[in-house]
């Protein structure tokens, strides 16, 4: 049996009403992940054992076999803490640390049922966007593996796109989950700011991080949501917002809703395909009763150097524990405290981080935190209130999630600020901290995965799945990339 | 000082705040444990964990900075301080930076300065201008003695790690080493008096630093400041200040310079050496900690806060000296701790003589405590026992002489006051037919004195009191004895 193609509702009922064994499923998907991974370099660890035996408790267990997620199998981005795996976050730095603690969005998965096959590959403490940055070599694409599977979440998404696993967990500070599941043709989403805890993320810009979740389906985004979201006490930043039932709310149709279109978004540095196929999504939504109304995002257009310099300089001062001192690599043969700091974070760390702690040690510093901290924070609340203004006439805000579709290996990595560009589309819900969602909606001529996002207010998650799913029943994206479970049982 | 100079000296204290855990993990706070064994991933500062408030620091902080005349802020805003250092576990420590919890207090300490053997000579009152009161986390400690390999390896205990601390600063108020001093000393007790840290320098909770200048007298601009570290008491203080003020006018007037730099005291060697120079100062980075919201306490906690605050220290000394009729320094030691004003308070009034209770307390009781290292809150005798003992006194049933070996003997035993006189039998003999036969006695026996006191020579007088008294066993009554003796002695 193949069930590449379930959402998690179906391979649910299939599991419950004893037509599969939990430890059928996740054997199966462990086999796949074995298998694609010497093609895809998508996981740094699979935990068959770990994996099986969960699985068997589940098939063991009524109660557990009746919890929400009970034998989905489920893969995790290296930078969010499992007990009893390791935690690499993509980095040399971190050696073989295994965190003696799970994050609350793990708890909260497990207990629910979820069974975590491995830790999924990506760019060094999420930096990148392309997922070359990882110390333990690329992500491939599924569906060509001469190129990028987008990043900083690589891994995830190639893992959910190649149909190893139904859902995901990945991580987002500019756009590390809308953009790989872009560039892989899946659905990928970020939570309003506060909706996921963050206890046992690895930071890397703590004002802007939030876990986030890649599957195949709106529906399945919204039935993982449903159990990881809400208030933490081991989080400040998490609110006390009730959790909806987020599957529950899916269906219905979207007559009336507003779609707000920013023309500006759609000139310059957009691939004409991109722009054409996102274009066509809007035409959709039209047909599908949505008015369309435009919307002015003026201040969007700062948001790439407003996020580089909060996101470098939050990093620097996250990046600051990793020392040497207690756990991790540390550098032999220090001749002094000094010099064990250096070798240890010289050795220990790759390029993109180096520069990324620079540029944000250098904008804290004093005499230039007024001239771009403060500023940058000043740019981030007038980016925040242009979209509050457009949320006052559209319920979302429609957009391309990516520039370009994938590029090739190697593209890139010469020029940092070509490879920023990437998250032009997708940083600026993580410094408004509003939801937004990756839609799947068009292959290129090249055979590439286009998507489309929907931006939505704080909290507007129940809105945001509704449009996107609409738009998914509407024109189901069933390209299958070449990498994929099913071709590879052929 | 040397003539012409003025001295400017700002002071920096860490308080830590007697909380039970710490200020952004569950962990215990407890002292002395075995290392590391009071650490989480928060207070490690592993990867991926986060801080969440301990609500507990916040009320201690705010009963601080009520007790130091601090403006509350509603809103305050935890930061980032960026250093690197092993016993920094994050790398940052969670501080306070331009938003603090607390700012603007005006304190008013009393201060004097001292004569060659230490003695204040005048007391005078001196208002101190608080910049701020913040609240942030203590760091670990290294540890570079009594373990395997220490001269190849240093090791690091991360048990004090994300201890809550208070850190008080002033603006450069203190004129004199005196000063300082003084102030140091009314933020310990104050801080004690509301119970928000134990402020005890030699268990380390309570730490300052002081930042120390000199100009000639006339000038408006402020001298370079050299920043002074390593002042494990308050006496070390204030012998760190003298020291630098010498050495800094020394310099001056030698032609040299004061250099801005960080010095350590050096108590055994009774000098400074310098630690860092200005070039090497950290540029900490501060930025606002992105992991914590915004710190928002509202006026109602603030009110209740200063709803349950004991009377301050001061207010209770004016009261004392208004209301008990004490001189400022009987009550200025009866509040230099609040348990022992409220023992006094109690003592008062059992006794109905509020001074009374003062002088047994101050002189009897407390040689007692401090003979037997005995802190006030445990002391034997219960406050209304004092009071009993002197309505004895009072009421003539025993001399004040018989009063001072009850006291001891209350304080060795814990009886009541009525129980051991009881006992004892120290009832005072008040009967002049009773003390009549030992004056005879007396005067029979010292023929050589009675003939010289008739001849004029009065001094004698005490002789023959204390004859009668020491042959009464100190029962008999003194002013009964002083009647009869002159009625004899006259011929």
């Amino acid at each position: 049996m193949d069930f590449s193609e379930y959402s998690i509702e179906t391979l649910r009922s299939r599991l419950s009403n004893g037509e599969a064994r939990a430890r059928f499923v996740v054997e199966s998907s462990l086999d796949s992940a074995e298998k694609l991974n010497e093609t895809l370099n998508a996981f740094l660890q699979i935990d068959r054992a770990g994996a099986l035996a969960r699985a068997d408790e589940i098939d063991s267990s009524k109660n557990l076999r009746n919890a929400p997620l009970a034998g989905v199998p489920v893969a995790i981005k290296d930078n969010i803490c499992v007990r009893g795996l390791q935690a690499s976050c993509g980095s040399r730095i971190l050696g073989p640390y295994h965190p003696p603690y799970s994050a609350t969005a793990i708890e909260r998965l497990q207990k629910a049922g979820a069974v975590i096959i491995g830790k999924t590959n990506c760019d060094e403490f999420a930096m990148g966007s392309s997922n070359e940055n990882s110390a333990f070599g690329a992500v491939k694409n599924p569906w060509d593996t001469a190129r990028v599977p987008g990043g900083s979440s690589g891994g995830s998404a190639a893992a959910v796109a190649a149909g190893i696993v139904p859902a995901a967990l990945g991580s987002e500070t500019g756009g590390s989950v809308r953009q790989p599941a872009s560039l892989c043709g899946i659905v990928g989403f970020k939570p309003t700011y506060g909706r996921i805890s963050r206890y046992g993320l690895v930071a890397f810009a703590s004002s802007l991080d939030q876990i986030g979740i890649f599957g195949r389906k709106v529906s399945d985004i919204a039935s993982v949501l449903g159990i990881v979201a809400g208030r933490d006490t081991h989080d400040a930043t998490t609110a006390d917002v009730p959790v909806p039932d987020y599957v529950g709310e899916l269906a219905g149709d979207i007559k009336g809703a507003r779609i707000g279109f920013p023309r500006e978004l759609f000139g310059e540095g957009l691939d004409d395909e991109v722009r054409a196929a996102v274009l066509k999504t809007i035409e959709a939504y039209r047909e599908l009763g949505a008015e369309i109304v435009e919307v002015e995002l003026p201040h969007a257009k700062y948001c790439i150097a407003v996020y580089y310099i909060i996101a470098t300089a939050e990093a620097s001062s996250n990046l600051a524990r990793y020392d040497g001192v207690r756990y991790g690599f540390r550098a032999e043969e220090a001749k002094d405290l000094k010099h064990m700091y250096r070798a240890t974070r010289d050795e220990g760390f790759g390029a993109e981080v180096k520069r990324r702690i620079m540029l944000g040690t250098y904008v804290l510093s004093s005499g230039y935190y007024d001239a771009y901290y403060r500023k940058a924070q000043q740019v981030r609340t007038l980016i925040k209130h242009d979209f509050l203004r457009a949320f006052e006439t559209c319920d979302a805000v429609l957009t391309p999630t990516t520039p370009t579709t994938a590029f090739l290996i190697g593209e890139k990595t010469d020029d940092p600020l070509a490879m920023y560009l990437n998250d032009i589309y997708t940083c600026t819900a993580n410094l408004a901290g509003i939801p937004g969602i990756n839609v799947p909606c068009a292959l290129s001529s090249e055979g590439l995965p286009i998507g489309f996002q929907l931006l939505g207010a704080h909290w507007s998650e129940p809105t945001l799945f509704r449009l996107a799913d609409a738009y998914e029943r509407a024109h189901p994206f069933e390209a299958r990339p070449r990498v994929h479970v099913a071709s590879a049982s052929e | 000082m040397k003539n012409g100079w003025e001295t400017i000296i700002g002071l920096e204290i860490h308080a830590q705040l007697s909380t039970e855990s710490k200020i952004f993990c569950g962990c215990s706070t407890r002292f002395g444990d075995e290392p590391n064994s009071n650490t989480c991933p928060v207070c490690l500062g592993l990867p991926g964990a986060l801080p969440v408030l301990n609500r507990r620091a916040v009320e201690l902080g705010a009963r601080a900075a009520l007790a130091l005349g601090l403006h509350i802020n509603e809103r305050s805003v935890f930061a980032r301080k960026n250093y690197f250092y092993p016993d920094l576990p994050k790398g940052y420590q969670i501080s306070q930076y331009d938003q603090p919890f607390s700012e603007r207090g005006e304190l008013e300490i009393m201060t004097a300065e001292r004569d060659e053997a230490g003695h204040a000579r005048v007391w005078k009152p001196k208002v101190v201008q608080i910049t701020r009161l913040h609240l942030e986390e203590d760091a670990g400690k290294n540890v570079h003695e009594g373990l395997p390999d220490v001269d190849r390896y240093s090791y690091v205990d991360l048990n004090r790690a994300g201890t809550p601390l208070a850190e008080i600063v002033t603006e450069p108020d203190f004129r004199s080493s005196w000063e300082a001093y003084d102030y140091v000393n009314h933020v310990r007790r104050a801080l004690q008096w509301v119970g928000a840290s134990e402020a005890d320098m030699e268990k380390g909770n309570l730490r300052c630093e002081a930042n120390v200048s000199v100009r000639k007298i006339g000038d408006t601009n402020f001298g370079t400041k050299v920043e002074l570290k390593n002042l494990n008491s308050v006496r070390f203080m204030q012998h760190a200040i003298e020291y630098e003020i010498e050495r800094q006018i020394n310099a001056l007037e030698s032609g040299g310079r004061v250099v801005q730099e960080t010095r350590l005291w050096d108590e055994r060697a009774g000098e400074t050496r310098i630690m860092r120079s200005k070039e090497e100062a950290h540029d900490y980075r501060y930025f606002p900690e992105p992991d914590l919201p915004p710190l928002v306490v509202t006026r109602d906690f603030i009110e209740g806060v200063r709803a349950t605050m004991p009377e301050l220290p001061e207010a209770r000394r004016r009261r004392f000296m208004d209301q008990y009729a004490l001189s400022y320094s009987d009550a200025s030691q009866l509040t230099s701790e609040r348990s022992l004003a409220d023992y006094y308070e109690r003592a008062a009034e059992a006794a109905r003589n509020a001074r009374a209770a003062a002088n047994w307390i101050r002189t009897d009781l407390l040689r007692e405590l401090e003979a037997s290292g005995t802190p006030v809150e445990k002391c034997p005798i219960p406050p209304e026992e004092i009071g009993a003992l002197i309505r004895l006194i009072e009421e003539g049933k025993i001399s004040g002489k018989q009063g001072k070996d009850v006291l001891s003997e209350m304080f060795r035993t814990g009886k009541p006051a009525a129980k051991i006189v009881e006992e004892q039998g120290m009832v005072q003999v008040s009967d002049a037919g009773a003390i009549d036969p030992i004056i005879d006695e007396i005067i029979s026996a010292n023929p050589k004195q009675v003939e010289q006191f008739r001849a004029g020579k009065e001094s004698l007088f005490g002789f023959f009191v204390g004859q009668v008294m020491k042959a009464s066993q100190g029962k008999a009554n003194p002013k009964v004895v002083n009647e009869r003796l002159k009625e004899k002695l006259k011929v």
